[in-house]
């Protein structure tokens, strides 16, 4: 532990850290433009420069080692000259076009040039003039701004995996760019926007909109994954202009996917803004509150209870569920699930459906085998994690399943499950691995789980990692858990921990469909439900409620407007268990209203009146049907219990669950942006 | 003065064989396998008493760089890189070593190799030094036949293997850090020190990178002793140096000389005296066009050494000297230089890459006479951002020069303002 001095202030600090990081430490504030503490240091912008005792140049902060009997000033006549000179250096060749800039109020090089700049230029030259970049649908450049930083290129080669930017040409010529002109094809490109430090580049869609000045900033939880990132919604009046990721290190560090972060235009279009009815012509035409919930109640009337099922989508908040499922409760229908997509997950304890590792616990693995998973598409985050541990250890990463190019090496042991029962009999290469590993982890995801072997699989699984060692006490208060399900949707875990399930007699959400033919299944309640095979429910009477006329609201017979995620206050809970909550950014279109005030108000209607009035009232609720709700934004381990299932395996190889990352769901479908980058980076027609 | 058998590089000028039986009949490869089993120790120890400074241009003690390698950890490999990216402007000396005494070079690299334990070489060329890489390579593949490199070389009982690798002629890779850079195939940009390249050089390896003319000199101290070098020159400047001397000089030439020569002996002697008479003398760079110039007055004293020019706010850099009689425009000279070293700046840190630029600009608005006292001021304040503050020394190299010429010859920039505003 190296002792320094910094401005006289004595401090001691871990082995490894540099001077600004201990400078920080103190207080003391240093300007920074190419540092970034998730980044490989460049040291190329200068701006740091302090004075070290016994050292005739000024030296780089971010750079130097912290070391013993080192004497640090940050304040003296030299350094301000130092900061004040690379000032100057950065600002001959910027075009000074704040007003024009869509960073102008949310950037470094205006806050830092206001607290160490000059008050004019003494350039009398012509300034450079850069050609801008095309770097695809999401990504505005505007490179006479850039001041060769670096960040861009060293967050795409590091944490995004993909090194497609870099600099050409030398000294003042140099430019950042993708060599020869090309999207960047990252789902993690959006980032660096956020990291550049000037507005060389800004986000495409947002470009000309507004000003960060007239914004309100809203903290929420993104949605479009289970992996629950933490994000900034940023709105002007009831307009979601933006959204932004928020640091967390437990979960996102400080990226989002660019779904979470540029699908929220697609909340503009095809909203459900007003009830519908279906008539006797087969049209459906707007109708009152009132009038949508007769329609139901007359319905509903006519059931039996156990001839009412309800589904919910990927996007449903906890609030929203827990009502649902009472109101089902009250009606008396069995029939309930949170798994539209027929994932075989989540009968069994909860330790067999969480990502029990969690994904800060990531960065301790030492070998980690992919089961039926993409997690570049489907949590790009997690990736991004699997991905740092590979760069700074050289993390080994089996996989079995379809091949995916994740941006890191990755051993592709082959699309057959019976590499799992191999492998738990150690007849397969990398079982030597498994055993001489401390802390491996291994993640099954959703192509496995939605297999009709699922839960078979997902008990081979268990039977490896009792075997190999996956799970153990490492000291008293510390575990290892080496067992993950990645999960798709951000509902699905917190539908589970509410045991939004099927009762012993009830049927699954494909069982609900297959009886819907059968007319065992009269009346289907779809909460957001868009992903199920709509045409098994042709005659059945549907209610859909929602926020978008998707697939779902096409053949409802009565529809009820939702609210959209940031909309609404909403619980989540991610696919670690980790429980958390999002506020409310703006307020729903027309007379959408928020999902649990709908299932309470039709309650009423149906003569249940499920009793809660405030939003308060049902989250006791929910902590009442599960204490876990009571504790926001930590992860509740799960205990390490028994489960298992008996059953052959099906040969059939592992399919990909999704196959256009940008559009998964009914607000990606429907939002502009993703359409062009499913054409753009993907190649496709959207 | 030098004495006739103090000179180490004796085929300086071409005129005997090059190649192998030439070099053998000059001294070279003489019994190396005796001086290597001497030991590592005993090499180091003799470059140190020799108190060899580095010939590429900083003049770092040679004995001192060697023994900051860390500790043989008989796992992680070793490099001795041979920086022949000689591009400094007004210097030729590395370039003639390799032409005619290509065999000191690589004996050199054998023995300093060696010493600091490395089992690979590379000699890193610059890239438009096209017969020079010939005239190497063959001189190793020479060496190779005879036993001298490879497996147990010259029969001392150490593997060694020398490498060329030819640049693609950027001045910053002749910067150690650029150099590596470029040597593992990424862009000659300069890396952050610390950590050194002898902790965390070549392939994240301990490394030591030395000059051409540092590492051929090597042979002829270890086998006249360290001390016999240390006795020619200056306390601070040992030894004998090559001086390139180029420019207005009657006959331009490179010569080995002592340190501490005077520089008018130098030029009077070897350079046949400057164009027209030493009294046409306008200026002299020293050191290779990145040290600032010297003015008539001072040339008529100084030393060829170290101290004595940094003493005159000058460098020996390279001993590339570049003398300038009364026809030059030395306002116009030096933008010429500034040109020079915006074009070469790497690009990657902010003073650097911006100051070059704007320096050149200046300069050469002022040459042409347009401007005002104030800009005179403001560009020597650029050139002292710029100084001190950039990752390498690009940025002082680029920066000394013209404060040179504001230091000496400010009255002259004035004087074409007041010119032209008369006009």
């Amino acid at each position: 532990m190296p002792k320094l001095v910094i401005d006289d202030q004595e401090i001691e600090v871990p082995e490894g850290m540099t001077v600004l990081q201990a400078a920080e430490m103190l207080g003391i504030e240093i300007p920074i433009f190419c540092y970034h503490p998730k980044l490989s240091i460049a040291g190329n912008c200068r701006m740091c420069l302090v004075e070290m005792e016994k050292s005739p140049k000024p030296i780089a902060s971010c750079a130097m080692p912290a070391s013993e009997g080192m004497v640090i000033r940050t304040q003296t006549p030299m350094v301000k000259k130092a900061r004040q000179g690379v000032l100057e250096f950065l600002l001959i060749n910027h075009p000074l076009d704040c007003p024009i800039c869509d960073q102008g109020g949310e950037c470094d090089l205006q806050d830092i040039t206001m607290a160490y700049g000059a008050d004019s230029s003494r350039f009398e030259f012509n300034k450079r003039a850069v050609p801008d970049k095309e770097f695809g649908p999401l990504i505005e450049t505007a490179m006479n701004r850039c001041i060769h930083c670096t960040r861009c290129i060293r967050f795409a080669s590091e944490v995004a995996g993909v090194p497609e930017l870099g600099a050409t040409g030398r000294g003042e010529d140099m430019e950042i760019g993708t060599y020869i002109e090309k999207t960047i094809t990252s789902e993690l490109s959006g980032n660096m926007i956020d990291i550049c430090p000037v507005g060389a580049l800004t986000s495409k869609p947002y470009n000309f909109r507004g000003r960060s000045w007239e914004l309100s900033g809203t903290p929420s939880i993104d949605v479009f994954d289970a992996v629950g990132c933490s994000i900034r919604i940023d709105t002007r009046g009831r307009e979601v202009m933006r959204i932004l990721p928020r640091q967390n290190d437990e979960v996102n560090e400080e990226w989002i996917s660019d779904k979470s972060r540029f699908a929220y235009d697609g909340l503009k279009y095809q909203r459900l803004d007003r009830p519908y009815v279906r008539g006797k012509d087969g049209l459906l035409s707007p109708v009152t509150w009132d009038e949508a919930f007769l329609a139901i109640t007359e319905r509903l009337h006519h059931v039996p209870g156990d001839h009412v099922a309800a589904i919910v989508g990927d996007m449903a908040d906890a609030e929203a569920m827990v009502v649902l499922k009472d109101l089902m409760t009250a009606i008396g229908s069995p029939h309930m699930d949170c798994r539209q997509d027929g994932s075989q997950v989540g009968e069994g304890p909860r330790c067999s459906y969480l990502f029990n590792t969690t994904i800060a616990g990531i960065e301790r693995a030492d070998f980690c085998l992919l089961v039926g998973t993409n997690p570049r598409w489907e949590a790009p985050l997690i990736n991004a994690r699997i991905r740092k541990n590979y760069l700074s250890t050289g993390l080994p990463i089996a996989m079995i399943g379809p091949s995916h190019d994740l941006g890191y090496p990755v051993n592709f042991l082959g699309n057959d499950p019976f590499i799992l029962e191999k492998i738990l009999k150690g007849r397969n290469p990398i079982s030597s691995a498994l055993k001489a590993a401390a802390f491996p982890m291994m993640i099954v995801g959703e192509e496995a789980l939605r297999r009709k072997d699922g839960s078979i699989i997902l008990s081979l699984a268990r039977q490896i990692a009792d075997k190999y060692g996956f799970v153990y006490k490492t000291k008293p208060q510390d575990h290892w858990n080496g067992f993950n399900v990645l999960h798709t949707a951000a509902s699905r875990v917190g539908g589970l921990d509410l045991g939004f399930l099927p009762d012993p007699k009830g049927y699954t959400a494909k069982e609900i469909l297959k009886a819907a033919t059968r007319k065992k299944i009269e009346v289907v309640y779809l909460l957001g439900a868009d992903e199920i095979d709509m045409s098994a429910l042709k005659s059945t009477f549907v209610i859909y409620q929602g926020h978008h006329g998707d697939r779902g609201a096409a053949i409802a017979d009565v529809i009820l407007p939702g609210a959209a995620y940031t909309e609404k206050s909403g619980t989540y809970v991610n696919t670690e268990g980790r429980v958390q909550r999002g506020l409310k950014a703006s307020s729903p279109p027309g007379e959408a209203k928020e999902d649990w005030k709908i299932i309470r108000a039709l309650s009423e209607k149906l003569g249940i009146q499920l009793p809660y009035n405030t939003i308060e009232d049902v989250r006791s609720r929910l902590v009442k049907v599960n204490p876990l709700f009571d504790e926001l934004d930590k992860v509740q381990r799960a205990k390490w219990v028994e489960f298992n299932k008996e059953g052959d395996l099906s040969p059939e190889p592992f399919k990909s669950i999704i196959e256009n990352f940008y559009m998964t769901d009914s607000i990606s479908r429907h939002s502009i942006t993703m359409a062009k980058c499913t054409r753009e980076i993907l190649g496709r027609e959207a | 003065m030098i004495k006739e058998n103090d000179r180490i590089f004796t085929n300086l000028y071409g005129i005997e064989d090059w190649r192998l039986k030439g070099a053998k009949k000059r001294g070279d490869w003489d019994n190396t396998k005796n001086l290597i089993q001497q030991g590592q120790a005993w090499i180091i120890q003799e470059v140190m008493t020799s108190c060899l400074r580095g010939r590429g241009g900083a003049g770092f003690p040679t004995g001192r760089k060697w023994s900051f390698m860390p500790k043989d950890d008989g796992v992680t490999p070793r490099y001795l890189i041979i920086n022949a990216d000689e591009s400094e402007p007004g210097t030729c000396k590395d370039r003639d070593i390799l032409r005619f005494e290509p065999h000191k070079l690589v004996e050199g690299a054998l023995l300093s190799g060696f010493a600091i334990g490395a089992h690979t070489g590379y000699v890193y060329i610059r890239g438009e030094f096209y017969r020079e890489a010939e005239h190497l390579e063959a001189a190793i593949n020479e060496a190779y036949e005879a036993g001298l490199l490879g497996k147990n070389a010259a029969n001392s009982g150490w593997d060694f293997d020398l490498y060329v690798h030819r640049g693609a002629g950027a001045y910053i890779c002749g910067e150690e850090t650029a150099l590596l850079e470029s040597l593992e195939g990424r862009k000659g940009m300069p890396r952050l020190k610390p950590p050194f390249p002898a902790v965390v050089g070549l392939y994240g390896c301990p490394t030591i990178i030395n000059n051409v003319e540092t590492i051929a000199v090597v042979p002829t101290i270890l086998r006249r002793g360290g001390a016999w070098f240390a006795g020619i020159g200056t306390s601070d400047s040992t030894g004998t140096k090559i001086y390139c001397i180029s420019g207005h000089v009657n006959t331009p030439c490179n010569v080995e000389e002592e340190m501490g020569i005077p520089l008018k002996e130098l030029i009077e002697k070897y350079g046949g005296g400057v164009r027209g008479g030493w009294d046409n003398l306008l200026a002299v760079i020293p050191g290779g066009s990145s040290v600032p110039l010297l003015p008539k007055n001072i040339c008529e004293t100084v030393l060829m050494d170290f101290a004595s020019l940094a003493q005159v706010k000058s460098a020996l850099g390279t001993a590339g000297i570049i003398v300038m009689d009364k026809s030059t425009d030395i306002v116009r000279a030096i933008a010429r230089l500034s040109k020079f070293y915006m074009h070469e700046s790497c690009g990657q840190c902010t003073p650097c890459r911006e100051g070059t630029g704007w320096m050149w600009r200046m300069l050469t608005r002022l040459a042409d006479g347009i401007g005002t006292v104030e800009d005179i001021d403001r560009l020597e304040e650029v050139t002292y951002e710029v100084e001190g503050h950039t990752i390498c020394a690009l940025g002082d190299a680029a920066a000394w020069p013209v404060q040179g010429l504001i230091r000496h010859f400010r009255s002259e920039i004035e004087r074409r303002l007041n010119v032209q505003q008369v006009a």
